[in-house]
């Protein structure tokens, strides 16, 4: 354990120092690849346990756009903004999240609503041209360094938000993977009625991790929004964010800590790396590579990349059978 | 009445004919293999490539093309039952659900590798039906028409071939069947080549509509879906009808406002009729 310790200590430490040692491509680079691993792992709260959502687009698509057009419009801090899309897509997820999980939309219908809700803020999005900027996308006002815009020319800042941000995720799921949540939770995804006998209270556990889990993820969007300056309806929601995000999270392993994390790091490098040695001839090559992979994932290790190293290594005992903490 | 709302609902009409026959195509893979193609679109938007560049490119001539794209969709969806579909037979639904998200994904990316993100259009132009004050266009008849010919097609078919009466067996027991001697892997392979097929079919139709690009099947994939579940997975009579009312919705939304809003409402309606009617419009 301490060696554990020790090492996670080292990690961060290297973590922090990065920034002045590599060049800012590879910082930009590394951003990206914590913040999506930040959203990545927000979506993994639900996924685990079940709850396949193609929603994620929606509420980082809210999450990001709230923010940037109450500041250019109106001159309304982020500090304000991004609480106020984190509280839209709460009230979102829980719109969606209450009749599902009353009704006992499941499974790929549930995938299917969730689906449905992407393409509806996408749509939306692109509908409100005259406000959003539509499908040609939308540029904040930049005004230079400001902690009250939120706005950081210099990437050593964001890089910190980002560190900070995905320490967050982690330590978000590691108390929801600890907490006697996870208990209940697994027992809902497992046999519903038999939880529900036992005295959980299944709707309330559901929504609660629904809530967190896109909550997150909308302020994983809204900082993504504040560090690239520039929003598209398509890159920050709807069915094709939707589906990067649950590939990636595939890849990685979902059932895993590091599982996100991973899917991030080897999707951005694989898109980077296709892009710098290809060129944009190339274009689609990343993701024609992705859907191979994601189906072989699916066929060979449902488990995901570190799921299925776990499963090597270490053979470990059936987490489900470990006693409550 | 308005001219333009009587040809907005028109145009509805017409467009539900071609989301019908493809509802069809995939709600006969789900009702019996039991698995939701969710790169379902994406096989029509590979099969107008092939129209485009055989009819464009190759100068075959424009029938014929579609007859090789109906062919080739029908193996393409062999192919991907066998490769993709076939090995997570026994899978959780969702991880099904997933791997046919991951062929989206490959055909998408494949088909901008290859071909661009350009709009192509095999540049036919029919003629448009004038009427008094209304304008209606030749082409999206013709995709009527023969949509509602392929459905009646594929009820024929089904209700009066043996291998017909062998998928619907499939669809509504696939534990008894294997003991009356029906062989359940060449029966989903049978079903998924007609569903290459209609997607292929419907591909013909939309090339005489709509430009090809690689991104084609998010306009219609997700439209598609709902009109399935709305009819009730599986449930082909049910597709048939829910595909009208959307095409309505969209056709009726856009002329009161314009196209994104108008798939906005649609998709609204199809999130609250989920939980009004979780199994389906036609839910018994």
């Amino acid at each position: 354990m301490s060696i554990l310790r020790i090492s996670m200590l080292v990690g961060l430490a290297i973590l922090i120092a990065l920034p002045v040692v590599i060049p800012p491509y590879f910082l930009h680079l590394l951003i990206q690849i914590l913040l999506w691993a930040f959203i990545y792992t927000a979506w993994a709260l639900m996924g685990r346990f079940g709850f396949v959502s193609f929603g994620h687009g929606a509420f980082m698509g809210v999450g990001a756009y709230v923010p940037a057009l109450l500041w250019s419009y109106y001159d309304v801090t982020p500090w304000l903004g991004i609480p106020v899309g984190i509280a839209l897509s709460i009230l979102l997820a829980v719109i969606i999240g209450y009749p599902c999980f009353r009704l006992k939309v499941v499974g790929h219908y549930f995938a299917l609503v969730t689906l449905a809700l992407s393409q509806v803020v996408l749509l939306s999005l692109v509908a409100a041209r005259d406000v959003t900027g539509g499908s040609l996308g939308f540029t904040q006002k930049a005004v230079g360094h400001s902690w009250y815009a939120l706005q950081f020319p210099d990437k050593a800042y964001f890089y910190g938000i980002s560190v900070v941000l995905w320490l967050i995720g982690l330590y978000v799921w590691q108390r929801i993977d600890h907490g006697i949540n996870r208990e209940a939770l697994e027992a809902i995804s497992e046999v519903e009625d038999a939880a529900t006998a036992i005295g959980i209270n299944v709707l309330r556990e559901q929504l609660r991790v629904t809530m967190i889990s896109a909550a997150l993820t909308a302020l994983g969007g809204a900082i993504y929004g504040q560090y690239i300056m520039y929003l598209n309806p398509e890159t920050v929601s709807g069915i094709a964010v939707s589906l990067q995000i649950v590939f990636a999270v595939i890849a990685g392993g979902v059932y895993s800590l590091l599982g996100p994390t991973v899917g991030s790091l080897l999707t951005l490098s694989l898109t980077e790396g296709l892009r710098v040695w290809f060129g944009i001839n190339f274009i689609g090559a990343a993701n024609t590579i992705y859907g191979i992979l994601l189906i072989l994932c699916i066929i060979f290790m449902p488990q995901g990349i570190v799921g299925a190293l776990q499963g090597i290594r270490f053979r470990r005992p059936q987490a489900k059978t470990a006693p409550a903490e | 009445m308005d001219p333009y709302l009587i040809e907005a609902i028109i145009n509805g009409i017409l467009l539900g004919g071609v989301l019908a026959l493809l509802a069809l195509g995939l709600n006969l893979i789900f009702g019996v293999v039991d698995v939701v193609w969710i790169a379902y679109a994406d096989i029509v938007m590979c099969g107008m490539y092939v129209i485009f560049f055989l009819y464009t490119e190759y100068g075959v001539p424009l029938p014929l093309a579609c007859l090789i794209a109906i062919a080739s969709m029908a193996a393409l969806g062999v192919v991907v039952h066998l490769l993709i579909i076939a090995p997570v037979l026994d899978s959780a639904p969702i991880n099904q659900l997933l791997a046919t998200g991951g062929l989206l994904f490959f055909l998408q990316s494949f088909a901008t590798l290859l071909f661009g993100t350009d709009f192509r259009n095999i540049g036919v132009r029919l003629p448009i039906l004038e009427s008094a004050t209304l304008y209606i266009s030749f082409s999206r008849l013709i995709a009527f028409a023969v949509g509602l010919i392929g459905a009646v097609a594929l009820y024929l078919f089904l209700k009066r071939t043996y291998i017909g009466t062998a998928i619907r067996a499939v669809a509504q027991d696939r534990e008894i069947v294997g003991l009356m001697g029906v062989d359940q892997r060449r029966i989903y392979l049978v079903t998924s080549a007609i569903g290459g097929a209609l997607a292929g079919l419907a591909a013909c139709l939309l090339a005489l509509q709509y430009d090809v690009h690689p991104y084609i099947g998010n306009t219609f994939g997700p439209v598609i879906f709902m009109i399935c579940v709305l009819g009730g997975l599986g449930n082909m009579i049910g597709g048939f009808i829910a595909s009208f009312i959307i095409s309505q919705i969209i056709a009726i939304g856009g002329y009161y406002s314009n196209t994104e809003l108008s798939y906005v409402f649609a998709f609204t309606f199809f999130i609250v009729l989920m939980f009004v009617r979780p199994r389906g419009i036609f839910a018994r």
